[in-house]
């Protein structure tokens, strides 16, 4: 009886719930042996002339009444409902779940297990499996990735080459195990103008529209303020911390001005959660090459239905 | 005999100081069979019922069973149509146009549901004709259960009991069979591999049939039912019920058939009781209509034949109406006032729902399509220029054969799907398939925010089968 405070609400709840019961049979036995006055009524009156006689009740009603009684008690016995008492067949309703998780195991767990021997590339180009793996990320993944898995500001897109932290099968099924935790630091100290100078440089490198006078500014900045310890020298990054590429039309957060000005300034953070305990290995190994899939569409046997087919 | 049995609830006044106990136990009530114009029109409606209760689940359709109710699949399956979850309004609408039907039939003629259609009614009749074939007529069952128990006793009631449990156990399996398709029922109780809810379904619903009918009988009718409970309140002074003309039938007595009763100063009923021993619920209808009456008109049917044999007219106990006995109406004036507000509201009502369920279930395509949005991201702009929304369709193929769907998109200019103008995906037979889309648009084809657009989901073996549903296409 964990959910009290010590032991006397148990015994103020057993002995509540006991006494309730016999009480009702001891009323139904002495409601048995009374007698009434035949033909009496009940005294009210409804629409001037409508009244309501006090007939005996059918006797098979009595023995209703003490059927339920009977039931409660033995009810009692079997499951829990006396304080602390669980009663003989001891059961809970977190029993039942793990019960049921436990057979939905055995059924299911079988056929995650034998995706689970396979290599991943094998796995995502098993259409069955391609399928388990579009329900799983329907279901678990789509809220931030989007049911296309095109991402939205803040969370990456799985459908293009560009991987943050690697592209490779099983840096995926790393990604998606573990978690991830990507760090873009504030650089405010810098000053609003310096920082103009660093978007529009880095905008220039994916070859979009920049300030001519602010580009030379901007790459000077980009050694000088440490940028380049991430990004690397190129502005290429660096999967192995998650440092995104910055040449490549890509932008997690958005590529204008204004919104990469708000990067530098204020910093980003982007946490992938970890899904090791929350789905298991089999499972995320289904998701892996599902996800892998996406962007390393084998050949041209794209199947018509189900997905966007006409990518 | 009959006439000095108390009736079931005391109605004497007040300072009637008989102590009685808080509980009655039931008289058993042995209903002497009957024949006649409601008898014989019950027994048609006995008939009908059951003909089609035992014998539709065995009517194939379409290499299936023609009227199914598939919980499982979530199907049910009523000859040609099909219906899903999502046609759960034309449940509702079933149920509006029964609880009008009744509200029209009680208003015109009382509790005409009771007397020829309720199961209660319908199994409790079967049951006793088997009773009165194993046991004998009302006189020769009332002898025997007034005998101690001895070899011949035992033997006619255990025989009763016996083949009442094989019917109530075949009525369990028949209903059990519109759920699970009834030769496949019948092959696992041959191979003693029924499921467990099959097995508690069919014995449950038997023992009701059982105890219901051969047991409780009256007992349903006076304390469990609801409809018994409310019925009366749709009764109005021109409601036809089951009525004793007492004016006629007053002072009772018995008399020779020769004999002059008007000279004796009698009215037409004789007091042979018989109103009241083929009364199902034990009633005397000459104290007028009471809560207890099921409206079977047992008691025309008795009274009639009585009459017939007196030589006096027949309707002392006939259908009429509150008011038409109190003004001394006859037939014609009783049908005039069938015709009133009321009913022609009633029957008005009831006219338009079933009209424009027709109509409904005319106009239903084989073809469902429900599109939702993926919430999670507003929408992407391309390189391209082009605005990107994506959409999960849920198309739901509720035909019994295989399909191919085009998908077609419209609503703003330079839209298209999956960069291509329309997209086919197959469906196999009674499914739902999930299909994802992509939706693209030039940003400067709509208004910033939310633009109107439309899926076409069309059979392309079929273009009368066709879906064009709404959607809205945000633009950033």
């Amino acid at each position: 009886m964990s959910d009290f405070v010590g032991g006397f609400w148990g015994v103020y709840v057993t002995v509540l719930t006991l006494v309730s019961v016999v009480a009702c049979g001891v009323f139904l036995w002495t409601q048995g042996r009374a007698k009434q006055s035949a033909g009496q009524t009940m005294g009210h009156v409804w629409d001037e002339t409508l009244e309501e006689f006090n007939n005996p009740m059918p006797n098979w009603w009595r023995w209703m009444f003490y059927i339920t009684v009977f039931f409660s008690l033995g009810y009692l016995v079997a499951y829990p409902g006396l304080g602390g008492y669980g009663g003989q067949y001891a059961w809970s309703s977190a029993g039942q779940y793990d019960k049921e998780m436990a057979e939905g195991e055995a059924t299911y767990g079988k056929i995650f297990a034998a995706y689970l021997k396979q290599d991943l590339k094998t796995v995502a180009a098993d259409e069955k499996a391609r399928q388990m793996g579009e329900r799983l990320f329907v279901t678990y993944c789509a809220q931030c990735h989007g049911a296309n898995a095109k991402g939205s500001p803040g969370y990456p897109n799985l459908t293009d080459e560009d991987w943050k932290w690697g592209g490779e099968p099983a840096t995926i099924k790393t990604t998606i195990m573990e978690g991830r935790n990507g760090v873009m630091p504030p650089f405010a100290p810098l000053g609003a103008e310096a920082i103009k100078d660093l978007a529009n440089y880095v905008r220039s490198l994916s070859g979009l529209a920049a300030d001519q006078v602010r580009i030379p500014r901007g790459k000077e900045g980009f050694a000088a303020a440490g940028c380049t310890a991430c990004h690397g020298p190129e502005g290429k990054g660096n999967p192995a911390i998650g440092a995104p590429n910055l040449t490549d039309k890509v932008w997690m957060f958005g590529g204008k001005e204004e919104t990469i000005i708000e990067t530098i300034t204020k910093g980003r953070k982007a946490t992938m959660p970890a899904q090791k305990d929350f789905l298991g290995e089999a499972k995320v190994h289904l998701l892996a090459a599902y996800v892998w899939g996406l962007s390393n569409k084998p050949g041209a046997a794209t199947p018509a239905a189900a997905t966007s087919s006409g990518k | 005999m009959v006439m000095s049995e108390p009736a079931p609830a005391p109605k004497a006044g007040a300072g009637d100081s008989v102590e009685v106990s808080l509980f009655e136990v039931r008289k058993k009530i042995q209903m002497r069979a009957v024949s006649g114009w409601f008898a014989t029109w019950r027994w048609g409606m006995v008939w009908f019922g059951q003909l089609i209760y035992y014998g539709l689940c065995w009517l194939p359709w379409n290499g299936r069973q023609a009227v199914l109710f598939d919980l499982v699949e979530r199907k049910f399956y009523i000859f040609g149509l099909i219906f899903w979850p999502q046609d759960v309004i034309y449940l509702a609408i079933l149920l509006i146009i029964s609880a009008y039907a009744l509200f029209l039939f009680t208003a015109i003629g009382g509790r005409l549901f009771c007397g020829y259609v309720c199961p209660q009614t319908v199994y409790t009749e079967i049951f006793m004709w088997i009773e009165a074939k194993i046991e004998g007529d009302r006189s020769a069952r009332l002898k025997l259960d007034a005998e101690p128990m001895s070899g011949r006793k035992f033997v006619r009631k255990a025989a009763k009991h016996l083949v009442w449990f094989l019917f109530a156990l075949w009525t369990g399996i028949t209903f059990v069979g519109y759920f699970t398709p009834i030769r496949s029922l019948v092959e696992a109780i041959q191979s003693w591999s029924l499921g467990p809810w099959e097995t508690f379904w069919i014995f449950f619903y038997g023992f009701a049939t059982y105890g219901n009918a051969g047991w409780m009988r009256e007992q349903v009718c006076k304390h469990m039912c609801p409809y018994a409970r409310f019925q009366s309140v749709m009764f109005d002074r021109d409601t036809l019920i089951v009525t004793y003309d007492t004016q006629r039938g007053e002072p009772r007595g018995a008399r020779s058939r020769a004999a002059d009763h008007r000279a004796r100063g009698l009215g037409a009923c004789i007091d042979c009781s018989i109103c009241v021993q083929v009364c199902p619920t034990g009633i005397d209808i000459r104290e007028g209509l009471q809560y207890e009456c099921i409206g079977c008109s047992a008691c025309i049917d008795g009274c009639n034949q009585v009459m017939d044999k007196m030589g006096y007219p027949r309707g002392l106990i006939r259908y009429s109406t509150e008011r038409a006995l109190e003004l001394g109406w006859g037939r014609k004036e009783i049908f005039r006032h069938i015709l009133r507000p009321r009913i022609l509201i009633y029957a008005a009502i009831l006219a338009l729902i079933v009209a424009s369920a027709a109509f409904a279930l005319a106009l239903r395509t084989p073809l469902k399509v429900d599109v939702i949005r993926d919430r999670s991201n507003l929408g992407h702009i391309e390189e391209d220029g082009k605005v990107e929304n994506a959409y999960r369709l849920q198309i739901m193929n509720t035909s019994e054969e295989p399909r191919r769907y085009l998908i077609t998109v419209t609503g703003l200019p330079g839209i298209d799907i999956n960069h291509q103008q329309d997209m086919e995906v197959p469906v196999a037979a009674l499914t739902t398939q999930s299909v994802y889309v992509d939706v693209y648009v030039p940003r400067e084809s709509g208004k910033q925010g939310s633009n109107r657009i439309f899926f076409d989901v069309k059979a392309i073996d079929d273009p009368g089968v066709a879906v064009h549903e709404k959607a809205s296409f945000l633009i950033p």
